[in-house]
């Protein structure tokens, strides 16, 4: 078992997981943490069932020299979702509701006339495009996690005939991951993060999601992975996010002394 | 042809009233020559922001050059919103033409074909349809039920960036930035600062030729010293976080956004 690992750890971890089997993954701008966990389920990759070394997952990292091999910026990104070439990304939104509509524009009348938001960037399109869409957002208030957003940035489910290969897989927040049911437009509680309760979930979601009677402690990542994180991937993710990855621990100075 | 100008030349052959593509933070925006088209006054600006924009069009609207903004986004980063946008966004101060960043990629490259519109998957059932009446949703001619939303084909009259190298012909030399290529190819014409103008063909060196805006895209060339400052260009200089972090600051209320940019605009 793992020693104690942060919270931006446990997050690193839990979205590794959801992008098991992916082949490439996309990683837009201001993303730390979904960043790492690209990089870290791209190490954890690289280990076939077998023990022997296969082809690693692809992560692109928007912003990034070294994780990122478009050379028409954007373009390029959207060009590789629409044609299905592209099987994670990661999406937020400042308002997200219970059949998993986002909102990036703002809130009150359109555009935003009481909170406006920096703008839909490509979620309109991507959500629509790529299978595995991981919402994430580390605030999980009342405030964010709304019964109906006030503008559909972009919906989270498309009526019958609207060509959508992707859509919401996961919700991430700091206190939760929730499911996605794409049939039932609803989410399901799978975990409580440690030192959380399913109570203070309820309490501070706006909307109404489906849970087993007895929900999961959300799983902290293995020693293994803790220290990949630590290691290789704060390194790696340090190109983009200096002050992030100082922040987080060093595989050197979480070691045992 | 080309014309080798000064900056100064450069920032007045962007008309009051011109629609100027302009690229992201990682695309090297022109910001001396956005520094210069403040100093000379400009104003009522449609910017399209290709696809999103950050301290640049963010001192345009709160200096008041910009009359509309179309753009998928614009923010600070890390350093949190753009303060002058999201105020004028809510005072009315611009009009919002709100877009996601493949939608104006699309409407780019209709103008770059030369055709009335692109169509592009997505988008169905976003709030944003409903308020671009300039994106329709249509049939699939080669499939019967199949909707997909058509993005009328956006003209700019001026793309304005920076970029590493000239050649005295009027070449660019843009590197990795190739939708730099595809912006310039969209537009009317482009301004374009460099770092330096190098003598030499820029097409003929095969190691380069293939990272090229040619000239014939390419209105005026103007040399400008770290010209994308305080954004980074690739490979030469880093971002300037210190500014950027200062302007965050200074931004949030009117007076504070005031008192930077009088200083900015009397830096040499």
């Amino acid at each position: 078992m793992s020693g104690s690992c942060s919270p931006s750890e446990l997050l690193i971890a839990v979205i590794a997981r959801l992008l098991e089997g992916c082949r490439h993954v996309a990683v837009g701008s201001q993303s730390p943490i979904p960043g790492s966990a690209a990089l870290l389920a791209r190490e954890l990759s690289r280990a076939g069932p077998d023990g022997g070394e296969r082809e690693p997952m692809r992560v692109s990292v928007l912003g990034s020299r070294r994780n990122n091999f478009f050379t028409s910026g954007g373009v390029e990104l959207f060009d590789l979702a629409a044609q299905g070439r592209i099987d994670a990304f990661f999406l937020g939104g400042g308002q997200i509701d219970g059949e998993a509509n986002i909102n990036l524009t703002g809130t009150g009348d359109w555009p935003g006339t009481r909170v406006r938001w920096p703008g839909a960037f490509g979620s309109a399109f991507l959500y629509f495009l790529v299978p595995r869409v991981i919402l994430f957002r580390e605030e999980h208030t009342r405030r964010v996690l709304v019964p109906k957003v006030d503008i559909v940035t972009a919906p989270g489910t498309s009526a019958e005939g609207v060509h959508r290969p992707g859509g919401p897989y996961a919700l991430l927040t700091g206190l939760a991951l929730f499911s996605f049911d794409k049939s039932r437009r609803r989410f399901r509680l799978e975990s409580v993060h440690a030192g959380h309760t399913v109570e203070e979930v309820l309490d501070n979601t706006g909307f109404e999601f489906d849970r087993a009677q007895r929900v999961p402690e959300t799983p902290p990542p293995e020693a293994g992975r803790l220290a990949l994180i630590r290691g290789k991937v704060r390194d790696e993710i340090a190109e983009i996010y200096p002050r992030f990855a100082a922040a987080l621990v060093t595989a050197d100075r979480a070691s045992p002394s | 042809m080309t014309r080798i100008c000064s900056l100064t030349e450069l920032a007045a052959a962007v008309p009051d009233g011109a629609k100027v593509a302009i690229p992201p933070f990682y695309a090297s925006p022109a910001m001396a020559a956005t520094r210069e088209l403040l100093r000379r006054g400009a104003r009522d600006l449609h910017l399209v922001c290709v696809p999103q924009s950050d301290i640049q069009a963010d001192l345009l609207i709160g200096a008041g050059a910009v009359r509309t903004v179309e753009t998928s986004a614009v923010t600070l980063g890390e350093l949190g919103p753009a303060p002058r946008f999201t105020a004028a966004v809510r005072s009315g101060a611009v009009r919002l033409v709100d877009a996601t960043c493949p939608a104006i990629h699309a409407g780019l490259a209709a103008a770059q074909k030369g055709v009335p519109f692109m169509p592009i998957r997505g988008i169905l059932g976003s709030d944003l349809l409903a308020h671009r009446p300039d994106w329709k949703v249509i049939e699939n001619p080669f499939a019967a039920g199949d909707a997909i939303v058509a993005v009328a084909a956006i003209r700019p009259d001026v793309a304005l960036f920076h970029a590493a190298l000239a050649d005295r012909e009027g070449n660019v030399f843009v590197g990795r930035s190739r939708e730099l290529l595809n912006m310039a190819q969209a537009s009317a014409t482009s301004c374009v600062t460099v770092e330096e103008i190098a003598d030499g063909d820029l097409l003929a060196d095969p190691a380069r030729s293939g990272a090229v805006v040619p000239a014939i895209y390419v209105g005026r060339v103007a040399v400008a010293h770290r010209g994308a400052a305080p954004h980074a260009l690739a490979g030469v200089y880093d971002a300037d976080g210190a500014f950027l972090a200062r302007y965050a600051a200074a931004a949030r209320s009117e007076a504070g956004f005031a008192a930077f940019l009088d200083e900015w605009l009397r830096a040499p």
